[in-house]
């Protein structure tokens, strides 16, 4: 049975570190929902302090190196996707962007996003909406709808407010949980696009091509389109 | 199989010494470089195209009729011609001409440019790259292949009766090589004609250039030119060597660390481990291009990065013997026993004069309705 992948994406710089902790908090929320369904789940946590260098490199030559790459496909194939950033001034931190900068600007199309953030004060709340909504709009992910923030003085202090911190969480990984529990398996998706048979020309696009280690393929449109499109038929 | 020399074109300053050659020198370097490929037997020399500075190739004809005229044997190429922002007619004219001059040793390889301005310099709308290539090249096959055109497309003012002079020697187009480094699309419209498809892998890990390679044999295969064991691709590679490995990569690591493009990134150690670049001895280059088969599949061409980085024309010449005398003739004889019969080698004049005859180019067109349309 194909397991429900689900990635959480660090961008904190600490060791230990509060936005570590809260992608941990969001992806056993997220687990919890899913638990118990046919299918298993698997959770992946990418740190990117570990592929800070690898990142920057990517920047510089246009290739990842094998363990981003490796990274970039957990975050690609991920059936549900958590993004964690620190605040860094008054937004996403660099690292977080150049890691999304890096990944092809189509491949998270439909994927549902869970955000989070974290920083010392809460006036910095806003950072998700302002910030990272329209990042992900962009990259026409489906973000959910409740975004958890949470400063340092929500991780202790009064009872009511570590319980807010803990509810959001819930409401959230609750929300990542329906949207990526109910996503088509790969292989479905595939069938549903009708990209799954090379020698029907009649279909949309075509996929072709050796996959390599990845599993991936390209994916290609018949060339008569093309000339189609252009009038040239 | 064929062996060559690709060069970008790019003016820059020497790491080592601080000195930038002139334009003028770097023009001349250039075409020293190309004669020193044909001395040591070399098959190709490509040309980049460029429309800006550090780069001086902009009017590549024009350098490759200068070696065609001082040469006997190369095949004088490009790498890439910009099917983009180039009128189709006006590369239709110059290859042709070049190819008469040259007595058929003369093909083309189609890109897209990697520059975003040159779009708009040239009239054009980058976002419509891949329809230009499209219908770019649509015009040129036609103009190659009819010798009265009518032609009214998106990009161009209409032609009416138009002859693209001179004709093709002997009638037969210059081969075409489609280039590109991550788009199925182009692959996709190499495959479609039964043209050849060029992976410019020097930046690429080699799972990336198998995906794109992989779909390009797929696709020929079926639009019916051949099997896909028999289509007709190209790599690229970038080598620097001494006798001695260590003494090469103490050479190299200034140039490789302040090169464009990848310079003040990875380690010059990581980069060999993920790219085709490798920086040692001849026999280090033997394997590792060697190994270029096992993910590409048996290919027909391979042209080598030498000149770039602000390199001294001194060593790039000593990089070329080296090239041809220790490194190719080894090359040539271990891909030969490794290749399968029925893997063709890379069209050239004589071969598809040859193939035309037979009429085997008819055949495999009528395999591909609307190719020749």
């Amino acid at each position: 049975m194909e397991p429900i992948r689900i990635t959480a994406v660090s961008a904190g710089l600490g060791r230990p570190s509060s936005t570590r902790l809260l992608a941990d908090r969001l992806a056993q929320a997220v687990r919890r929902h899913l638990e118990g369904g046919e299918r298993p789940v698997e959770v992946r946590v990418v740190e990117l302090r570990d592929l800070a260098t690898d990142i920057a490199h990517n920047l510089v030559t246009g290739f990842p190196g094998p363990a981003l790459a490796e990274a970039v496909g957990a975050v690609t194939g991920a059936d549900g996707l958590i993004a964690v950033t620190p605040v860094f001034t008054a937004s996403y931190s660099g690292l977080f962007k150049s890691f999304f900068d890096v990944i092809d600007n189509t491949a998270l199309h439909g994927k549902p996003v869970l955000m989070a953030a974290t920083g010392g004060t809460p006036r910095h709340s806003l950072v998700i909406e302002h910030a990272m909504r329209p990042m992900f709009a962009y990259l026409r992910a489906v973000t959910v709808p409740t975004a958890v923030y949470a400063a340092s003085e929500d991780w202790g202090g009064v009872d009511e407010r570590v319980g807010e911190l803990s509810a959001r969480i819930e409401r959230a990984g609750e929300e990542l949980a329906e949207l990526a529990g109910v996503r088509p398996r790969p292989a479905a998706r595939a069938a549903a696009a009708g990209t799954d048979d090379v020698n029907d020309a009649t279909d949309a696009t075509e996929t072709a091509g050796v996959a390599d280690g990845s599993g991936r393929t390209e994916t290609v449109v018949p060339f008569a389109r093309h000339l189609a499109a252009l009038g040239l038929d | 199989m064929q062996f060559g020399i690709f060069t970008v074109g790019d003016v820059t300053p020497d790491p080592t010494t601080g000195r930038t050659p002139t334009e003028h020198e770097r023009i001349k370097a250039m075409v020293a470089i190309a004669l020193k490929a044909e001395e040591v037997g070399l098959d190709v020399f490509a040309t980049g195209e460029h429309h800006n500075p550090p780069f001086v190739p902009s009017s590549p004809t024009t350098m490759l009729g200068w070696i065609a005229a001082r040469t006997e044997r190369l095949i004088l190429s490009t790498s890439t011609t910009l099917i983009t922002t180039n009128d189709p007619v006006k590369i239709a004219e110059d290859f042709a001409m070049l190819q008469h001059l040259a007595d058929g040793r003369v093909d083309v390889m189609l890109g897209r440019g990697n520059t975003g301005p040159v779009y708009p310099w040239f009239g054009q709308d980058i976002r419509q790259g891949i329809p230009l290539a499209i219908e770019n090249y649509a015009l040129l096959h036609k103009l190659w292949r009819e010798d009265v055109v009518d032609w009214q497309g998106r990009f161009r003012t209409p032609l009416q009766g138009f002859t693209s002079t001179p004709r093709p020697l002997d009638g037969a187009p210059p081969f075409v090589w489609h280039g590109s480094i991550r788009s199925p699309e182009i692959a996709e419209q190499a495959a479609y004609y039964g043209d050849g498809f060029f992976h410019n892998n020097i930046f690429w890990n080699k799972e990336h250039t198998q995906r794109m390679v992989s779909l390009y044999r797929e696709r020929y295969a079926h639009y019916g030119h051949g099997t896909a064991e028999q289509a007709i691709v190209g790599l690229g590679g970038q080598v620097f060597m001494r006798r001695n490995s260590q003494d090469a990569v103490r050479e190299f690591r200034p140039y490789f660390d302040n090169a464009p493009v990848y310079g003040h990134g990875p380690s010059l150690e990581e980069f060999t481990e993920q790219t085709p670049l490798t920086v040692g001895s001849p026999q280090q280059v033997v394997e590792k291009t060697l190994a270029f088969r096992d993910y590409a599949g048996d290919y027909q061409r391979q042209l080598f990065l030498m000149d770039h980085a602000g390199l001294p024309l001194k060593t790039v010449l000593e990089q070329i013997d080296m090239l041809g005398e220790e490194v190719v003739p080894v090359l040539r004889e271990e891909f030969a026993a490794r290749r399968p019969a029925q893997v063709p080698d890379a069209p050239t004049h004589a071969s598809l004069l040859a193939r035309r005859e037979t009429g085997a180019e008819a055949g495999a067109e009528a395999a591909a309705p609307g190719a020749t349309a």
